[in-house]
């Protein structure tokens, strides 16, 4: 936390406001995300979530506040924050037509890297699509489908990567293969900003939460801290039923 | 302008080119409906057509040309719209990629696209007896003509392809393209046309464009048309791409 703290937060979100028309989504967001963390945006449908993420990205302009991320300012510097960034968008941004292999060549080349080809090989292989890699994408189970779509985000090894709820709609097993993803980006140094509508995810994954409502933080802080919101735990005795998700992972033979 | 336009550009171009040659049914289907239209108009209509002494397959087919780029267009709208909705155009908007190359990219696709579906309607006109003594300047010229065409075109199907909700409403801006031609000299002479729809006939851009390349392709000379062609194709090219990159900024703002 120390060596965070001195070299300062690598997202800093001062007072961003944001109105589609009459509706305003964002009326004075404010939260900082320290560098190599984890950090959760979570809320329900429509809070504002993926504004958040899509003026961080360059996508979007706000209508006041500020923004930077490692350093740059969103609205001033967009260029050289999209050398910073990596966007993995609400739903699977692939290329249907190509194949899997094909598209971490486009990306790599887009992001003016050398040697296109060795990256996506080593992508596949690194999230288990080396045999699908030859295929094309339409093929593809959603689970694959959003592993690649992580894995063209990875592509030049941006220092910061937002995950816009990455993952709905998904069954189970493919949940946890793309937290298992975000947890080895997080222990690389990567710093991930996650949103997301699933409380059990902001639990597992991130090392602080902070939680959007009606275009406001609440509150942020570590889970630990949030649970301390509430009374104290009182003890009680509940006889342990598995749930339907343990049954389900032992019946379909997870590893995880 | 980003110093990788032109790399980018090229990257992207490949992308979409790859797409084609993945699926040429979209090809097929551009060039489809004007070879349907072209043997109905000569083998059905065409007897009764009084167009001159030529054979009618050489009067009618500038106008098919231009319902071929027409329809093609739409395939232009529909392939933005997908990457609109699947979420790869803001993958690429949110990259250190030169921003306005996705767009370029899809416009020179529209132009690779279309000249290909136009070789192979003009082959099949050659196979139906259309004949030309124009000589290679000729063909440059019309050749030409029909690129500026398809690139005016192209831009108008860019608005549609960035704004459209839906499917059908990135393609269905093409239908009025299309139908244009009948309203214009491409078929038949307009002097049997009643009073305000022969006004109207003779000053649309199709029938300029339509006279400009038919005279190129009987060595006729091309008089006024092909100024008049050129300023409409050329007028059409910048309202569209003022529009259109109006309607990108705001996407993208």
């Amino acid at each position: 936390m120390t060596a965070n703290k001195v070299r300062g937060p690598v997202i800093h979100v001062q007072g961003l406001e944001k109105s589609y028309k009459e509706l305003r989504v964002l009326r004075g967001v404010d939260f900082e995300v320290a560098r190599g963390s984890i950090f959760a945006l979570l809320g329900s449908n429509g809070a504002g979530k993926t504004t958040v993420v899509k003026i961080l990205s360059t996508l979007l302009k706000a209508d006041a506040g500020t923004a930077s991320v490692n350093g740059l300012d969103v609205a001033t510097q967009a260029a050289e924050v999209r050398e910073s960034i990596s966007l993995t968008g609400q739903f699977a941004a692939v290329d249907e037509i190509l194949s899997g292999r094909e598209n971490l060549v486009l990306v790599a080349r887009l992001r003016h890297l050398k040697d296109p080809g060795t990256i996506a090989d080593d992508l596949l292989a690194r999230f288990s699509l080396t045999d699908a890699g030859a295929r094309k994408v339409s093929t593809y189970s959603g689970g694959m489908r959003r592993r690649l779509d992580i894995a063209m985000s990875l592509i030049g090894d941006p220092p910061v990567i937002f995950l816009d709820e990455p993952t709905t709609g998904l069954d189970p097993q493919a949940r946890l293969e793309v937290w298992q993803a975000v947890k080895e980006l997080a222990a690389q140094g990567t710093t991930v900003l996650l949103t997301t509508q699933y409380l059990d995810e902001a639990e597992q994954l991130a090392d602080r939460i902070a939680i959007l409502h009606e275009g406001r933080i609440i509150v942020n802080g570590t889970l630990a801290e949030l649970k301390q919101l509430l009374p104290p735990a009182k003890v009680e005795y509940v006889e342990k039923q598995p749930t339907l998700e343990d049954v389900f992972l032992t019946l379909v033979g997870t590893k995880a | 302008m980003s110093k990788h336009f032109f790399t980018d550009t090229t990257v992207l171009l490949g992308r979409s080119l790859r797409h084609i040659t993945r699926s040429p049914d979209t090809i097929i289907t551009t060039a489809i409906m004007p070879i349907a239209m072209m043997l109905m108009f000569v083998y059905v209509f065409g007897g009764a057509i009084r167009t001159g002494s030529e054979p009618y397959v050489n009067y009618m087919l500038p106008g098919i040309l231009l319902i071929t780029v027409a329809s093609g267009i739409a395939y232009t709208a529909y392939r933005l719209f997908m990457d609109m909705r699947g979420g790869i155009f803001e993958r690429f908007q949110s990259m250190p990629t030169a921003r306005s190359s996705v767009l370029w990219a899809h416009v020179l696709t529209s132009l690779v696209a279309n000249l290909i579906s136009l070789v192979v309607v003009t082959l099949v006109a050659l196979l139906m007896g259309f004949r030309s003594g124009a000589g290679v300047a000729a063909w440059l010229s019309v050749a030409g003509l029909l690129i500026l065409f398809t690139l005016a075109l192209t831009w108008i199907a860019v608005i549609p392809g960035l704004s459209a909700k839906t499917m059908e409403g990135a393609s269905a801006f093409s239908y009025p393209l299309i139908f244009l031609p009948f309203l214009s000299s491409a078929f038949v002479p307009t002097d049997t046309m009643p009073g305000p729809l022969r006004v109207f006939a003779e000053n649309q851009p199709v029938t300029s464009i339509v006279n400009a390349i038919r005279a190129l392709f009987t060595e006729q000379p091309v008089g006024t048309d092909i100024w008049i062609a050129l300023a409409w194709c050329v007028g059409i090219l910048i309202v569209a791409y003022a529009f259109a990159m109006n309607t990108y900024r705001r996407k993208i703002s």
